[in-house]
């Protein structure tokens, strides 16, 4: 009766409900050190080095020095692989909620 | 009269864009051509514009399904160039999320081969059941598919006491999850219907025509690049799983074997994880050339990498183990009748972004 194997799981599915969530009413917390976006909660430890730009292998981000310091992230360009989080000599950059 | 009918590059059976040109007398398609080139990228070009280190996170995104292994692979050739030892713990941990890609890449092309044959329930059910092992890479990575775990020189991400226990969590739920859906996709009355006896490609054949991975292995050859004891498969204890069927069905049952196979390469990996550093620093750029190769879930991949002594490769060259798995999976269509098309294509599991890069 090899039916009955598929069959066990079909009531096993009719009886428990959906597995899936009600998205977006409710959601699964991130798991920790999930990558979600790349963040730079204070500004201010900035030195403008642009070692962070040159690891970025997508060119996400820009930094410029002159007229204006500036440090710009460009999220769509972003793959995310965090080799700028780990490069940064002065750990300014971290991962963030990727709804933020 | 035989006539032309285009099956893809959108057809509901295909995941990817490939385009077969069928030439069909009645229902018997009597030659096959395949037309690829809907999703190159330029990956190959681009990865010569880039510095070396970069490239492994550019490598990484030629294929969305073994992902982690084309970019340690490339990272292998870079080290063979530049004569770096990676530490042991890398070793194994590289072996570990390997073979999670392994489980992951199966479930995926088991649940589309179950859809190929009008089996719904079971592709969801066994995609399902793949949400593990993506919970189980995120969890230890923080991406689902996108790893960037590998560095050249080794790993940058460890797995700690908290995500081992985790992960084998996880592969103890897909264990029990996947005994029963592969019972279906063995036993199952309909479903042997469609996979028994369909594609055949008998041994010599496979060999001949350069098959690959499971492709080949279900041909009953013995062909598995693991067996070599790159990374640290010399140190675990497994047998390349070999069917002889030639057909359809036997090449499920390879990948089903395999996924049981990788859960209990991945128990041994984590449970013999060294003490050791993740990385080895290096310094200087890559001078001269490495051929390199290891055993994604489709087959065997090839790195062809040269260096010049700048931070920009050379060359970067690669060859996927679809590819390879296109001329033989050409002589399985012919003599088929049209509705085993679709079946024949998913058993042998085409991954076209990866092969047109
Ligand atoms: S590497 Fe760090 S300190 Fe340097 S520019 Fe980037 S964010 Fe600023
Ligand atoms: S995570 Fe990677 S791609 Fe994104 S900004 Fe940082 S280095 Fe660039």
């Amino acid at each position: 009766m090899k039916i009955v194997v598929m069959l066990k799981t079909l009531l096993f599915n009719l009886l428990k409900g959906p597995v899936t969530r009600k998205y977006p009413y409710e959601e699964r917390p991130p798991f920790p050190g999930e990558r979600g976006v790349i963040l730079m909660p204070d500004e201010s430890k900035c030195i403008y080095c642009g070692i962070c730009a040159r690891k970025c292998p997508s060119n996400a981000l820009t930094v410029t020095r002159t007229p204006e310091k500036e440090w710009k992230y460009e999220r769509f360009r972003c793959i995310l692989c965090g080799a700028c989080v780990e490069a940064c000599p002065k750990k300014c950059l971290e991962f963030g909620d990727r709804k933020k | 009269m035989s006539m032309i009918v285009p099956f893809g590059p959108q057809h509901p059976v295909l995941p990817e864009p490939l385009q077969l040109r069928l030439e069909i007398v009645d229902e018997t398609v009597v030659s096959a051509l395949p037309v690829i080139g809907y999703v190159h990228r330029g990956l190959e070009r681009l990865a010569e514009q880039k510095d070396f280190q970069q490239d492994t996170y550019l490598i990484e995104h030629i294929c969305g399904i073994c992902s982690f292994m084309h970019s340690t692979t490339y990272c292998t050739g870079i080290e063979e160039i530049m004569n770096i030892e990676i530490p042991e713990r890398a070793k194994y941990l590289r072996v570990a999320w390997s073979e999670m890609h392994r489980i992951h890449s199966h479930l995926l092309a088991l649940g589309l081969l179950a859809d190929a044959f009008g089996f719904e329930s079971l592709f969801y059910q066994i995609w399902r059941t793949r949400e593990h092992i993506m919970d189980a890479m995120e969890y230890t990575t923080g991406g689902r598919v996108m790893l960037s775990a590998a560095c050249v020189g080794g790993v940058r991400k460890d797995i700690n006491e908290e995500q081992k226990q985790f992960v084998l969590e996880k592969l103890a739920l897909i264990e029990a999850e996947f005994k029963e859906e592969a019972h279906v996709l063995l036993d199952d009355y309909t479903v042997k219907a469609r996979t028994v006896g369909v594609g055949v490609l008998d041994a010599k054949t496979a060999y001949e025509r350069g098959a690959v991975g499971p492709t080949a292995r279900a041909s009953g050859l013995k062909m598995d690049h693991r067996m070599t004891g790159y990374f640290a498969y010399d140190k675990l204890d497994f047998e390349p799983v070999v069917e002889n069927d030639c057909d359809a069905y036997a090449r499920t049952k390879v990948r089903i074997r395999e996924v049981f196979q990788s859960i209990d390469l991945i128990r041994q990996a984590l449970s013999a994880l060294p003490d050791t550093p993740l990385k080895t620093a290096f310094k200087g750029n890559p001078n001269g050339e490495a051929a390199v190769r290891a055993e994604q879930p489709r087959g065997e991949v090839i790195y062809y990498l040269k260096g010049n002594g700048t931070d920009k490769l050379a060359r970067c060259r690669v060859r996927t183990p679809t590819f390879a798995n296109v001329a033989p999976m050409l002589h399985m269509l012919n003599g088929c009748s049209l509705a085993n098309v679709g079946v024949i294509v998913l058993s042998v599991d085409p991954c076209i972004s990866c092969t047109e890069r």
